[in-house]
């Protein structure tokens, strides 16, 4: 199959969306002549002209404010918050408006909108320019959260966040939109909260999100080499979360590890965690569950202590060999 | 605007007071560091492509006068905040050359200790609280700063310094709406280069100059030519005067142009390579402020060109200086988040 990136999917996906869709359009700073802080709408401009590529000043509140109010009058907006960081500054319009009208309107409108953004550290930006906040949105009734981990999700992901009748906050990685991977040319959708196992194997089972999904595959690729086995589950969508495929994967392994890049204490991984423990897996638990996540600091700028300060292949090799060792 | 070639005396005429009050020895210092900024950020830039650096830049060339120009106007106890494009901010400010290259490369000895970066550097201890990642992050933190000198009932006074895309952003209205009803110290300085990113100033407004908008918080608000240091000095000093007597805040635009790119990756589809060369050879802050110094006998020509050399100089030591330096040890990784 054709390869595109991460970056060439989304895209390609927003191209079709756009085209199929009149009532779909673009809003964000800097993604008409510039193309996007990181290239993913570049060209969409000459494609589809400034009425739909709408160039925003800096104003975050006001970008995802314009989402709410345009789905709720019929249009299918697809925001974009430049640096998943500044969705700080939206949090009214999203956590107390675009989660909450249809509930408080008696299920009589709907607010179709997707908020795509990029979140993650290592590219040196530094603490303001790093964070992965999606389980902040992960724990507001209302929202749903899609987080891709490869070119093919975040086109088919996209695409069903965009048919969704609901605000998605759709959080991409810096560090994957140049990654590389098949993706078919027609449309297509992934639909959403539907857990997949990207890799089989039997002695532990390892919930990765996003760019640590592709770290895990490194990581088993090693193991593999002692004889350890890893299987691999990516939630793509963490809310709403299905959790049968964890939870039949850690019947079968029997050991569970969750790795995410957010920082570890409130994070995604506690509710995996959570979830695998009130589950029927828990009796076929031989380990207690393990968390491998970002330190409890915010993003150092040198080099050596960001790569510290969030997970790492070698260090899901290690923390999963251990597990498999039964040295927990 | 004036350019390079508007002639001199004239400016000299019209800066007469402000001439006066600074002296020939402030005056060279304020050329020495226009130079020196400049030759920071073009240093910066090699490091960057070389790859001694990670991350990213915004650099300030073209913009120097803005910097020199406002720092000069304040005093010792003064708070400063500034912004992504801010190394020029806090050399003008007087802030140590060598850790400041020290912070951008990202080593122990820098300003933050490698953990900020160029996008974050303070320098806390001078009441420099530092650049932003956040546009117009800054502006509500420079309300509360005003804030604590009026009750604590000192003269200093808060700068900001912020872009023309900062002044969309929602925060910075009710920031600057609480230090007018409140009469606080802060001279809120808008440091319009004409783009924000991408988007040209006329396409984020609908208004022809930003400090219009003073009048809807009931303060003063001027707009001067950016790229005239004196011009700069003048407008910043009478802000902090007004504030220092307990009248409140001001807005100033200072309107300037970047020369270089966004950050490290921008193909400036934007704008024209025409537009960015004409400000470059006619609206030059540095060939401007170096004219008008020699045509009023304060520098030689041979002393204000001789300033780039010994700009390249306190770079070359600063590099060393961080070449020299150790980097974070990651057992310290922890370190630094409570007090
Ligand atoms: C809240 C927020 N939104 C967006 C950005 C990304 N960003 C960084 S600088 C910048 C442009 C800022 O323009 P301006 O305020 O005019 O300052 P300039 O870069 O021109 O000096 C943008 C969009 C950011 N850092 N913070
Ligand atoms: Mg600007």
């Amino acid at each position: 199959m054709r390869e595109l990136t991460y970056a060439e999917a989304l895209r390609e996906g927003l191209r079709q969306a756009m085209t199929a869709d009149s009532r779909v359009f673009m809003i964000g700073e800097d993604i008409g002549v510039y193309g996007g802080a990181f290239g993913v709408s570049a060209g969409l401009l000459a494609e589809f002209g400034a009425e739909r590529i709408i160039d925003t000043p800096i104003s975050e509140a006001g970008i995802a404010g314009a989402c709410v109010g345009a789905a709720l009058a019929g249009m299918r907006p697809v925001g974009e918050i430049q640096f998943m960081d500044f969705v700080t500054l939206t949090m009214e319009q999203l956590v107390l408006q675009a989660a909450k009208v249809r509930f408080m309107f008696g299920g009589k409108a709907s607010v179709p909108m997707v908020l795509r953004m990029p979140g993650g550290s290592g590219t040196g930006a530094a603490a303001q320019h790093s964070e992965s906040l999606e389980n902040w949105f992960v724990h507001v009734p209302g929202l749903k959260v899609v987080m891709p981990s490869t070119p093919y999700d975040a086109k088919g992901l996209l695409l069903a966040s965009i048919d969704d009748n609901n605000p998605v906050i759709f959080v991409e990685h810096k560090l994957l939109y140049k990654t590389k991977g098949p993706v078919p040319e027609e449309p297509y959708r992934i639909p959403l909260s539907q857990t997949q196992v990207v890799r089989e194997g039997k002695h532990v089972t390892v919930v990765a999100t996003s760019i640590m999904v592709s770290r895990a595959q490194q990581a088993a690729d090693e193991l593999v080499k002692e004889g350890i086995e890893l299987e691999i589950v990516d939630p793509r969508t963490l809310k709403p979360l299905d959790d049968a495929p964890i939870i039949e994967s850690v019947k079968k392994t029997g050991r569970a590890m969750v790795v995410h890049e957010a920082v570890e204490m409130g994070g995604f991984g506690g509710e995996i965690v959570a979830r695998i423990a009130s589950s029927e897996a828990f009796d076929y638990l031989e380990a207690p569950i393990r968390r491998l996540a970002g330190k409890d600091i915010p993003i150092p700028y040198n080099r050596e202590l960001e790569r510290a300060t969030v997970p790492q292949v070698e260090d899901i090799i290690a923390e999963a060999r251990k597990l498999a060792r039964g040295e927990y | 605007m004036t350019t390079n070639s508007t002639l001199q005396p004239e400016l000299i005429q019209r800066f007469h007071n402000v001439i006066e009050e600074l002296g020939p020895e402030q005056l060279k210092q304020m050329l020495q560091d226009m130079h020196t900024i400049r030759a920071f950020e073009e240093r910066a830039e090699q490091l960057y492509s070389l790859g001694k650096v990670h991350g990213t830049m915004h650099l300030s060339i073209g913009q120097e006068a803005t910097a020199v120009g406002a720092a000069n106007a304040l005093q010792d106890g003064d708070y400063l905040l500034n912004h992504h494009r801010g190394h020029g901010h806090c050399l003008a400010w007087g802030s140590d050359v060598n850790r400041m290259m020290a912070e951008f490369t990202g080593k122990e000895t820098g300003f933050c200790r490698g953990r900020g970066g160029s996008m974050h550097i303070a320098d806390v201890d001078a009441n420099n609280l530092g650049a932003n990642g956040i546009v117009a992050g800054g502006v509500p933190i420079s309300t509360g700063v005003g804030l604590s000198i009026k009750m604590r009932k000192t003269s200093q006074v808060c700068m900001v310094i912020f872009g023309d895309g900062a002044a969309n952003e929602g925060a910075l209205h009710e920031a600057l709406n609480m230090a007018s009803i409140w009469d606080l110290p802060v001279i809120f300085l808008c440091e319009n280069n004409q783009y924000a990113m991408s988007m040209p100033m006329p396409k984020a407004f609908n208004i022809e100059k930003i400090s219009d908008r003073a009048a809807g918080y009931g303060i003063p608000g001027e707009t001067v030519d950016g790229n005239e240091v004196l011009a700069v000095y003048e407008a910043v000093k009478k802000a902090a005067d007004r504030a220092r007597r307990g009248e409140g805040p001001s807005l100033i635009e200072s309107v300037t142009y970047r020369y270089k790119g966004h950050s490290k990756s921008d193909k400036q589809a934007y704008r024209t390579r025409d537009e960015v060369n004409d400000w470059m050879e006619n609206r030059d802050p540095i060939k401007r402020f170096g004219a008008l110094l020699t045509t009023a006998g304060i520098t030689s020509e041979a002393e204000a060109t001789g300033m780039r050399d010994v700009a390249l100089g306190i770079i070359d030591r600063s590099v060393e200086f961080s070449d020299n330096s150790p980097t974070p040890d990651v057992a310290g990784l922890m370190e630094g988040v409570y007090a």
